[in-house]
């Protein structure tokens, strides 16, 4: 039996051939525009960060989510066992639990930096000429907008419970400004970590295993003097109870000037040690 | 311009914990041609381009590109090449547009002109049907096309491409060479890595084998063959029992070695250097119907890269 010829391939398959005149002409217009300042190149990563959203909407799922069932779980199952009542307890733990579920999805920036460094794309974003920090603060940037939505949504969320701010609304956007500010400071442990870990995985039980302990020890659930005298001091002292105390300040028109300040110091102590490190391994790598 | 040298390389080392992945490689790339490196997996190809990329800091030796250093000057080596990494260098959850728009923001380009140059260069390698869709649904040959466009958003003075062609059906395969001669033939020199003979053959006037590191010879791809023997012809006889017959027919015919495969029916015969292999093979044909032997197969052929390896790796050892 002789073969027969079945045509199997569509058009999806047998793309056109490749246009050599075209080619040649691509090739030979040797424009060559200046490389882009910092911000730009920056901005570039950013906007591709939206797009990885806009084609994997699911990765906003976590973050959007997980802070609605922290806000809905804590208030009502342990607002009456610590505070007598759900609606003085929401008053309290507003503003610490938008800065424990927001800190902790820091984390992803770590991780999606290592399933970066493991795939064949930054070896292309390390042969061009830009910036060698853009691909982070890329990433950070287009975080600042999801963290800016978890916080509108528990916002939303806290105000439907009964959530009233005395600090009004400016001081709900300086609070959460101060939040952000923290966490783009912050994400540079989580790159680095990205950066020197095999995989994403390891960097998620890293900082798990950090942010667990960071979180908890703190007075985002419960006011530290109701806690042994030797632990207070340490609580009161982590960078988090200190972004704690500047957040609820700002949103309870208290104006704390002691945890805004030691939250920017901080900030500015995190940029300073972990942005340098996290540069030193991108150029090691 | 003709004795522009693109890269010069000396005594790149380059470790991982105990192995040597790169012992010591020189290299001299002339501008303006296609350098092959071939040698087979973990003969430290990728990398030797790593390095010269950028991408690694080499333990030991210096290299330059168009007299850049690489380890003191990097940031001008990048505004001069591209790379073309084994595996694609694209972001796999953006589509093909996407991509191009991204690199060329990233080379400069403002926001209209980075589109147009995403769109002329999607038509140029006839992806524009593909341009919407995520990167993750491409072909392997789609794939490296998109790749290699990427890495003429600006054309480059210098692009690497590392095993532009392994695992690609061959129309695929075709496709990228046609590219490659369209590159350099614009003036770009190329420096290219491979596993295959018949492609540093195809593409490169140079080319330097590599194995464990260490470059094991280097010249033009003719100089490299008659090195290593002038080729030879293979048969696959139609009866098993006939083989021994054959061996000493061909042997007698051509006065040189053959050898018997591992297939029953199957010997191979190294031709001489310095004859005419056509003229050999039709002798050998001709002198193997004589003797009454049915042959099935025949082929004539360039020493394969297993061959050069050998032949090479023996010079070594001896």
């Amino acid at each position: 039996m002789a073969f027969t010829e079945t045509k199997t391939s569509t058009d999806q398959d047998a793309p056109a051939p490749v246009e050599k005149e075209r080619l040649r002409k691509l090739l030979n217009q040797g424009e060559r525009p200046a490389p882009p300042s910092a911000f730009a190149s920056a901005r570039a990563f950013a906007w591709r960060s939206m797009l990885k959203i806009k084609h994997v909407p699911e990765q906003l799922g976590d973050i959007l989510v997980f802070p609605i069932i922290m806000l809905l779980m804590f208030t009502y199952l342990f607002g009456g066992a610590i505070a007598g009542g759900t609606g003085d307890y929401l008053q309290f733990l507003l503003p610490g639990i938008m800065v424990m579920s927001i800190v902790m999805t820091t984390i992803y920036t770590g991780m999606s930096v290592n399933i970066d460094i493991n795939k064949g794309v930054s070896d292309r974003f390390r042969t061009l000429p830009i910036w060698r920090a853009a691909p982070m603060v890329g990433y950070l940037l287009a975080d600042m907008f999801r963290y800016a939505a978890a916080g509108a949504i528990m916002f939303g969320t806290g105000m439907v419970m009964g959530y009233r701010p005395e600090g009004g609304a400016v001081g709900v956007l300086l609070g959460v400004g101060l939040l952000l500010v923290f966490c783009f400071a912050f994400s540079w442990v989580w790159t680095w970590l990205g950066l020197i870990t095999r995989s994403e995985k390891t960097v998620m039980s890293i900082s798990m295993s950090i942010m667990f302990p960071l979180t908890f020890l703190s007075n985002i659930m419960v006011d530290p003097s109701t806690m042994p005298g030797w632990l207070q001091p340490v609580v009161e002292n982590t960078p988090i109870s200190q972004l704690v105390d500047g957040v609820r300040g700002l949103f309870d028109g208290t104006s704390p000037s002691e945890g805004i300040l030691t939250t920017l110091i901080w900030s500015a102590g995190f940029i300073a040690v972990f942005g340098f490190l996290t540069l030193r391994a991108y150029n090691r790598k | 311009m003709a004795s522009e040298t693109a890269i010069r390389a000396e005594g790149l080392v380059k470790h991982f914990k105990e192995i040597k992945a790169v012992d010591g490689v020189d290299l001299e790339v002339p501008a303006g041609t296609v350098y092959g490196v071939l040698g087979p997996n973990g003969a430290g190809k990728t990398t030797t381009v790593r390095m010269l990329a950028t991408l690694l800091r080499p333990d030991a030796g210096t290299a330059t590109v168009f007299g850049n250093d690489i380890v003191a000057d990097p940031s001008a080596v990048r505004t001069q090449v591209s790379l073309t990494g084994q595996y694609a260098s694209l972001d796999e959850d953006l589509t093909g547009a996407e991509n191009l728009v991204l690199l060329s923001r990233l080379y400069g380009f403002g926001k209209p002109a980075a589109r147009s140059r995403a769109e002329n260069l999607l038509e140029a390698f006839g992806l524009t049907y593909a341009a919407g869709k995520q990167v993750k649904s491409y072909s392997g040959g789609m794939r490296r096309r998109l790749d290699i466009a990427a890495s003429i958003i600006i054309t480059p003075k210098l692009l690497f491409l590392d095993e532009p062609t392994t695992g690609l059906d061959p129309r695929s395969r075709n496709q990228v060479w046609e590219v490659i001669r369209t590159i350099v033939g614009e003036g770009t020199t190329v420096l290219l890595t491979t596993q295959y003979l018949e492609e540093a053959d195809q593409l490169a006037s140079r080319i330097a084998v590599i194995d464990t590191g260490k470059v094991i010879a280097e010249g033009t791809p003719g100089q490299l063959k008659s090195s290593v023997g002038a080729g030879s012809i293979k048969l696959r006889l139609h009866h098993t029992d006939q083989r021994d017959h054959a061996r000493t027919v061909l042997s007698g015919a051509l006065n040189a070695e053959v050898e018997l495969d591992d297939d029953p029916v199957a010997l191979t015969a190294r031709l001489l250097p310095g004859q005419d292999n056509a003229v050999q093979g039709a002798h050998a044909l001709s002198e193997l119907a004589k003797a009454g032997i049915l042959v099935d197969d025949f082929s004539l052929g360039q020493p394969s890269l297993d061959e050069v390896f050998l032949a090479l790796t023996e010079r070594v050892d001896a």
